[in-house]
């Protein structure tokens, strides 16, 4: 999990071009929007192409995007669970 | 009604000179991505958002940052401030990005934050968020610079939609190839006449304007 975790940094930061941030600046239980990295309604629509692009994992409800997107370990354990 | 440019910035080539002064050159950049980079952080400018905007916007924002550092517009009401913006390339080159992540429908993941960028006047909206500009604005584009159409319709908006100021020019970029000419037009009456920094106003004519983009 924990390898997964700064994999996952990784990609959000080139994904979401957060140049001004680096892995260890993310705290994998922060909140992704609103104050943690202030992300919007754009880079939400990009983490779900990362999903799929990445991992082959397609949101088929998009109410379960709260969830899944709430912070970086909640997108970690979602991956772990449905990575096919 | 006579209306002056009171402040502009010129970026091509590898140079930035804003208000007759070259603020930034580096022959040995070679990309445009460097370019804008660079420039963008010897101006201190400190925008995340910067970073997420695709090359056009990025152009024109720096530019219209660059003006607006020398004669800030905050002092009138936002829907007086207007954005006019030109260039002949319209969106081209995010427009490319775009049709290459969509080109093979086996590999098919176009990026959100690109389609977004696929319209020029999204340069326009990137200006007016960061500074709080609310006036009227469009984006022309002609196939090379067309200083009289600039002066017809920035002009047209002073008389008629209330203007006070306007951002107004031209933001072309296609690939590496890139040209950004803004200009802060403002009203005589109301306004100084010369910048804190020492430069005189022009007038807003075509001859000036072509003479800004020549000779720069």
């Amino acid at each position: 999990m924990e390898e997964l975790i700064e994999k996952l940094k990784k990609e959000v930061i080139e994904q979401l071009n957060l140049e001004e941030t680096k892995p260890e600046d993310i705290n994998p239980d922060s909140p992704l929007f609103g104050e943690g990295l202030g992300l919007d309604s754009i880079d939400a629509l990009e983490l779900i192409v990362l999903l799929e692009k990445n991992y082959g994992i397609k949101i088929e409800d998009p109410k379960d995007g709260k969830k899944i997107f709430y912070s970086i370990r909640t997108m970690a354990e979602y991956i772990t669970e449905h990575k096919k | 009604m006579e209306l002056i440019v009171t402040s502009y910035c010129h970026i091509h080539e590898k140079k930035v000179v804003i208000n007759d002064r070259l603020v930034f050159y580096n022959e040995n950049i070679l990309n445009f991505a460097d370019f804008i980079k660079s420039v963008y952080k010897q101006e201190e400018i400190n925008y995340p958002k910067f970073y997420k905007m695709d090359s056009l916007s990025k152009l024109g924002f720096l530019a219209a940052e660059m003006v607006l550092k020398e004669k800030p517009v905050t002092g009138y009401d936002s829907d007086a401030v207007g954005v006019v913006l030109s260039n002949s390339s319209s969106s081209l080159d995010t427009d490319i990005i775009h049709n290459d992540a969509i080109k093979d429908r086996t590999n098919y993941f176009p990026s959100p934050s690109v389609f977004v960028y696929t319209l020029p006047n999204i340069v326009i909206g990137e200006i007016c968020i960061k500074n709080k500009i609310k006036g009227e604005n469009a984006f022309l584009v002609s196939e090379v610079f067309d200083g009289k159409l600039l002066v017809n319709y920035v002009g047209g908006l002073f008389l008629r939609f209330g203007l006070e100021a306007c951002l107004c020019g031209w933001v072309e970029l296609l690939g590496n190839k890139y040209e950004s000419l803004i200009t802060l037009v403002e009203k005589a009456d109301i306004t100084s006449r010369e910048s804190a920094t020492g430069f005189k106003s022009l007038p807003f004519t075509i001859k000036d304007l072509n003479q800004l983009i020549e000779h720069n």
